[in-house]
């Protein structure tokens, strides 16, 4: 019996076309974050569509991704079979760290999913609207406890430009970062804190049971499905997206780079990877090339600019 | 009743012969991989999680169940046997565990940690069946200044807990403390004591730390005796099978540790080891045998070890519930729900009953298979006490240098294993006890954090701390457990207490 579970494991594995590229995705956290269900994600998706015949997924974690940024950018240089799964939360983390190696270290190839902001309170909560938490805000900025995830993080980024929108000092707020999503929900379920904010996913079985009152969501435009206003709607003109993306080592040929970017193009497009997004709740964010470079700077930029009216990078 | 229904319905689909097979390989490999120091069960999950996609979901859910517990077991038999901790909630485990397996008993030992685990499991694994919405209310009543309070608890009788020496015991305390801080702040993202080296901007890795101080300063310990050095270790002295008096011993202990650990595990911010360290303290002032704590007392590991299962199942009541995660573990276990749809929330238990149930009489099943799997194997593992002292040391080093590096590819990472090793080492030597520090380590960040949340929540009112209920009787507590033992020594330097002791027989 033990035989035969052991061949079909291996027939399955020997099925799989030998093509291409083996390719190590490096995951910068530790096993269970959003970063390794990506890498994973990456890895079943690779084997299942013929892209790669064999991946493999390492984790490196550590200091917002930028200790598994800085070992990529140093032991994988010109290795064209090397990836780094990386995101927002990386960029705000190399500007806190002050960290050496930045993105412009490695070569980025594509964003490949989003997960837009949302904004809750407890279902018991006094405050029914954005209006009205934004009108609380206004009143005394340290009443209106936050809870979310790591400080410097895309939530506590989102609750700063919020408060900028409102006309209130973004160094005034009073954000209790938590160490996941999970334990910041808890909180929230809990009354512990006025509000809370976390990617929509996090929070979505709660709001549909009930439990939490959905106040705001940070897309640009309405999301299908998501009874919420957008925080622009609600008169807070600010749009957040937590986006994660892929990049190749540094010190790639071009037709290096263009390989691996038609390994990731297809693999974009994909039925398996759509299937992927749509069980795990990522919104298709597609984005690669020079129109990827541009809008990279453009988010390191104001993430730099947010994280130093909040205070956190001087 | 429909809760019996789904629950034996469960049980029929699990216990079909193919199903008690993947069972019985989940286990294998979970604990096999469990095994290895540094490697706990979040990695193990982690690494094993792709081999149950080719099976069928009910098939794949029980295999799945299997490694996890099996991956939560592992940990235990290498802190027994060989003092190395495979994850943070088997340190306590090795405190006791390690002197019987010395002492020719760690068949006993084994024995006492498989049947805990097994009796906690299925204990707990039926709360989670039935009380757990109850019990996750409980929990989110729990906010910041609820879980300082408890924490405070946990300092008060842990410290007094290990070792015979309290400054000792504090003075260790206080490395793992400023070991602690080390890192970014959790609350202003700010590095603290990290010297501008990137990789200490984490923080110290507990399991890190604990396979160097237990393991690495052993080996070092052991090599700097050469020959002079303790009698060889007998690797079976009476029967490897518990006898009447460790039954008697352990069931007590198992049952506390139950009611300790599931709870704990149960909160958001609890985790495995509060249970364990609060469930060591427990068992060693409860004993009736106080002499043989630190020599191998067998309710020290029973306790622990149950205690540990039992939170392991405790922390499936906010995921299946709320859908929260609050351990890395239970992370990669909601992305192994979700490739069968299964999103866990409020409305899981309503939408999903067949496969909640299902997963409930898997982790039944697998617990169940692991007791069969591990109790022949005792043995077996025993048998490793026998290989001479030179190759049975040069293996704990290289597995404990593999699975640190295995977990964190890093040379930062060898040379905190390597320093914390001097380190252990010469605390051996001055008879500093060794588990405080990396109590200290898991500790003093999650009470720093609760103390400074609950603090920016009230704005800097102090008051709060002892304004809820809940964690004005947790501080009353500690403080009682702080003030009672020296006003009663005080008044008959002692002769109090061990009147206490003497009346309880």
């Amino acid at each position: 019996m033990k035989h035969i579970f052991l061949a079909t494991i291996l027939a399955g594995a020997m099925s799989l076309p030998a093509v291409a590229a083996d390719y190590t995705i490096i995951a910068p956290a530790n096993p269970g974050g959003g970063w390794d269900q990506t890498a994973r994600s990456l890895q079943t998706v690779m084997q299942q569509e013929g892209i790669s015949g064999n991946v493999q997924v390492q984790n490196v974690p550590g200091a917002g991704g930028t200790i598994g940024l800085a070992q990529f950018a140093s032991q994988q240089k010109g290795n064209p079979n090397a990836l780094i799964v990386g995101g927002y939360v990386m960029v705000g983390a190399i500007l806190t760290n002050k960290s050496p190696v930045t993105l412009k270290d490695v070569t980025p190839i594509a964003r490949l999913t989003g997960e837009y902001e949302a904004v809750v309170v407890p279902a018991s909560s006094e405050i029914k609207t954005m209006g009205d938490l934004v009108e609380a805000l206004k009143k005394d900025p340290g009443a209106v406890s936050w809870a979310g995830g790591s400080a410097g993080g895309t939530d506590h980024i989102a609750v700063g430009l919020i408060a900028k929108a409102a006309g209130v000092d973004p160094t005034k707020i009073n954000y209790i970062a938590y160490s996941g999503g999970g334990e910041a929900l808890a909180a929230i379920l809990g009354s512990q804190v006025t509000a809370g904010v976390s990617g929509y996913g996090e929070f979505e079985s709660q709001v549909k049971a009930g439990t939490l009152r959905l106040l705001a969501v940070s897309s640009a435009e309405r999301i299908a499905g998501v009874d919420a206003p957008t925080l622009k709607e609600a008169g807070v003109d600010v749009v957040v997206e937590n986006w994660r993306m892929v990049a190749a080592a540094p010190g790639l040929s071009d037709e290096q780079k263009a390989a691996v970017s038609a390994d990731i193009e297809k693999l974009a497009k994909s039925a398996g990877w759509q299937e992927v997004l749509k069980t795990k709740g990522w919104q298709d964010s597609y984005l690669a090339g020079d129109a990827f470079n541009v809008q990279l700077d453009k988010d390191v930029a104001a993430t730099e600019g947010v994280l130093k009216d909040i205070g956190l990078v001087k | 009743m429909a809760t019996f229904e789904f629950l034996l319905q469960g049980l029929l689909v699990a216990a079909q012969p193919m199903n008690l097979l993947y069972a019985l390989i989940g286990v294998t490999l979970g604990t096999a991989v469990g095994v290895l120091p540094g490697i706990g069960p979040a990695l193990t999950v982690a690494l094993l999680l792709p081999v149950t996609y080719r099976l069928d979901p009910g098939g794949s859910l029980i295999m799945f169940a299997g490694i996890y517990y099996g991956g939560m077991y592992g940990g235990s038999t290498t802190s027994i046997l060989l003092n190395t901790p495979g994850e943070s909630a088997s340190i306590v485990t090795a405190l006791e565990g390690n002197k019987m397996a010395r002492a020719g008993r760690g068949g006993p030992a084994l024995a006492t940690a498989a049947i805990g685990s097994f009796v906690a499991g299925l204990i707990a694994t039926l709360g989670l069946a039935f009380i757990a919405p109850y019990i996750v209310k409980l929990a989110l009543v729990f906010g910041p200044r609820e879980y300082f309070a408890l924490m405070v608890l946990a300092f008060v009788t842990v410290s007094s807990a290990f070792g015979d020496s309290t400054l000792r015991g504090l003075t260790s305390l206080f490395v793992g403390l400023a070991l602690s801080i080390i890192g970014i702040d959790q609350l202003t993202g700010q590095a603290r004591l990290s010297f501008g080296v990137p990789e200490l901007l984490d923080g110290i890795e507990v399991t890190t730390l604990a396979v160097a101080m237990f393991a690495i300063g052993e080996t070092l310990y052991i090599a700097a005796q050469g020959d002079k050095g303790p009698d060889k270790v007998e690797a079976v002295r009476g029967s490897i099978w518990m006898s009447a008096a460790d039954w008697a011993r352990s069931w007590k202990a198992w049952l506390r540790g139950t009611f300790i650990g599931f709870p704990i595990g149960a909160m958001p911010a609890g985790g495995a080891e509060i249970g364990t360290f609060l469930s060591y303290a427990a068992e060693k002032r409860l004993t009736k045998h106080p002499e043989e704590f630190g020599n191998g007392a067998i309710e020290g590991v029973a306790g622990p070890e149950a205690a540990n299962n039992a939170s392991a199942a405790g922390t499936l009541v906010p995921l299946l519930t709320l859908g929260l995660p609050t351990t890395a573990t239970a992370a990669i276990m909601l992305a192994g729900f979700q490739q069968y749809g299964l999103q866990p929330g409020p409305l899981l238990f309503a939408t999903n009953p067949q496969l909640v149930w299902g997963l409930i009489a898997s982790l039944l099943i697998a617990n169940f298979m692991l007791l069969v799997l591990n109790l022949p194997l005792i043995g077996l593992w025993v048998k490793l006490l026998t290989v001479p002292k030179p190759w049975l040391y040069a293996g704990i080093l290289l597995f404990a240098t593999l699975g640190t590096i295995g977990a964190n590819p890093s040379v930062y990472e060898l040379g905190m294993l390597l320093a914390f090793g001097l380190l252990g080492y010469a605390m051996r030597i001055f008879g500093y006890p060794i588990a405080p520090v990396v109590v200290g380590l898991i500790l003093g960040p999650l009470a720093e954090q609760q103390l400074r949340r609950a603090l920016a929540i009230s704005q800097g009112d102090y008051s709060v701390l002892f304004t809820s209920p809940i964690a004005a009787v947790l501080l009353i507590i500690a403080a009682a457990a702080l003030i009672v033992p020296l006003i009663l020594r005080a008044r008959g330097r002692g002769e109090v207490l061990s009147q206490l002791a003497a009346n309880e027989d």
